[in-house]
């Protein structure tokens, strides 16, 4: 049976991906969110709304797709960029546990960056009222694992992997989202709002524009998929040769 | 003894055809494939490593299919031609991922002989992004070597290497194919190929162009016609000298140019009998130039032969 991690792989992943640059790009947003949280909470004092308001529109709007986008394409794309990823595909590590041991690291790279600071932000915001903070902090977490998912298949599958992730992110999920209502439907953002909206009190007015099921059935389908996509690309990964 | 099989092998990127109908067989020893930029040597070598599939025929390692093959690599070591490996690592962290990734019992102790293998100890602990080409090659080989491979598959491994560092390489490598190893390395360079392989594989434009012992292929190199351009203070009386001797076979007198453009069938014979046939008939040798010593020409050659 192939096996699910390899430790060596997810060491260079890990040491890849938190390198001084990288890391220090992906700090910043989370600490754009924390400012945030401080400069709405100082003034105002404790708002349901405003955390909504801050934890949806900013957190899991922007935040939570960019990091994602930097580490998930930032386990993969790199070493096939620059040709370095050779030295992990000529040994006998099946490639589909060289793909599973990548999301597992840019999932937990990418938790450390943004589950923990919205549950931070969410607390600052207002103190977990109407459970805002651990929805929030749920839907993070669940689009964290299908966003690392499809970035790390993008990083495998195109040279273009960081470009097509932020226009997803930014255009598609962030702009086209809020204008045509169509779009929750092939949305991450919109599948994690679903557990969002079950767990925050009904007051709170945390919605999603799918359903909890379908919410939940399609960030494991869109996780898994890409996954096993991944994996089967990898196993077929060619250099092109002089031409 | 590993052998490297490549049977009937073709393999085309849309309508360029980058390896025509190849068949070589690698084994244990120094084989050095030579070719001119863009001849399919890279190609091969890909397919030869499990990175490319052939788009018909077959490439085996000891009747395996290679491609898809991931236990291949147990037996393969390879030297890629990318720069790049994993510059935040040191020598050696990078050697003992490697050692690491084919599952080793003890991946510490390879290590450590691999960097012995390739003098590279006391400057393991660098981080690889500060080692100089040379050291680059060195540490590479290292990871290449560290599961002791029966095959070693080395693409260009000595672009960019100053003198001192390839010879090194080339000391290393011999005795990679004295203790038995299948080495086989690539190089557009003929004299790096010359100093180090008693076999050799040619490819031109995709196809098998010669292959065998280093001394007949250069044998056809030097034996194929020469061409040269010669500016003189008598170019019709040169001529008609050159011609009456057996070391030609053919002269064109080019008014445009000002030049006589001769075609010399021995070369050593023509080295030697053009400036004795012009002090005999008190003639000045202005220019003598090669018009085709580049190696495509020589390679275009073999091809012919």
């Amino acid at each position: 049976m192939t096996a699910i991690y390899h430790p060596t792989v997810a060491r260079l992943t890990f040491r890849a991906l938190l390198g001084r640059k990288r890391a220090l790009i992906m700090a910043v947003l989370p600490t754009l969110l924390l400012a945030i949280a401080i400069a709405v909470r100082v003034p105002t004092g404790a708002d349901d709304r405003a955390a909504v308001s801050v934890l949806g529109g900013f957190a899991l709007a922007a935040v939570v797709p960019l990091v994602c986008v930097i580490a998930g394409t930032g386990s993969i794309a790199p070493e096939i960029d620059d040709g370095s990823v050779v030295y992990l595909l000529s040994k006998p590590v099946s490639r589909q546990t060289i793909i599973t041991t990548k999301f597992i690291v840019a999932v937990a790279v990418t938790a450390l960056f943004t589950v923990v600071p919205v549950y931070v932000a969410g607390l600052i915001l207002n103190g977990n009222s109407q459970y805002i903070a651990f929805a929030y902090t749920a839907a993070t977490a669940a689009a964290v694992v299908a966003y690392s998912a499809i970035f790390l298949l993008l990083g495998v599958v195109s040279r273009n992997a960081v470009v097509i992730g932020l226009i997803y992110a930014l255009i598609w999920e962030a702009l086209f989202g809020r204008l045509m209502p169509g779009v929750g439907n092939l949305s991450v953002q919109q599948w994690s709002l679903t557990l969002a909206e079950q767990i925050a009190a009904s007051g709170a007015n945390v919605t999603s524009t799918v359903s909890l099921t379908a919410g939940v059935v399609l960030l494991v389908l869109a996780t898994v998929g890409s996954i096993w996509y991944a994996g089967r690309r990898l196993a077929s990964f060619t250099f092109a040769g002089e031409h | 003894m590993a052998v490297v099989r490549i049977e009937n092998v073709s393999r085309w990127f849309g309508n360029v055809v980058a390896v025509n109908d190849v068949s070589i067989d690698i084994t244990p020893g120094i084989t050095g494939l030579l070719g001119p930029n863009g001849a399919g040597k890279s190609t091969l070598i890909h397919m030869m490593s499990g990175f490319l599939p052939p788009s018909d025929g077959a490439v085996t390692l000891d009747g395996e299919v290679i491609w898809r093959n991931a236990d291949a690599y147990r037996r393969i070591g390879l030297v890629p031609e990318t720069e790049s490996t994993y510059e935040f690592l040191d020598g050696r962290e990078f050697v003992r991922a490697n050692a690491e990734l084919q599952g080793l019992p003890d991946p510490g102790a390879a290590t450590e002989r691999a960097l012995e293998t390739v003098e590279m100890t006391a400057a393991a602990d660098r981080p690889v992004g500060t080692y100089s080409k040379g050291m680059r090659q060195r540490v590479k080989m290292a990871s290449a070597l560290v599961h002791d491979p029966a095959v070693l598959l080395l693409d260009e491994p000595f672009n960019g290497m100053d003198p001192r560092q390839r010879l090194h390489l080339m000391e290393l490598l011999r005795r990679m194919g004295e203790e038995g190893r299948t080495v086989l390395f690539s190089s557009h360079i003929l004299e790096e190929v010359e100093q180090l392989a008693s076999h050799i594989e040619v490819i031109v434009a995709g196809r098998h162009a010669a292959s065998g012992d280093f001394r007949r292929i250069r044998r056809l190199m030097t034996n194929r016609p020469h061409r040269y351009l010669i500016r003189s203070s008598d170019d019709r009386a040169l001529a008609a000298a050159l011609i009456a001797d057996p070391c030609t076979q053919g002269l064109e007198l080019d008014p445009t140019e000002q030049a006589l453009k001769v075609e010399a069938v021995d070369f050593h014979r023509f080295a030697e009998r053009l400036p004795a046939l012009a002090r005999e008939r008190g003639i000045r040798l202005l220019t003598v130039s090669p018009s085709d010593e580049s190696l495509e020409s020589v390679f275009s050659y073999l091809v012919s032969a």
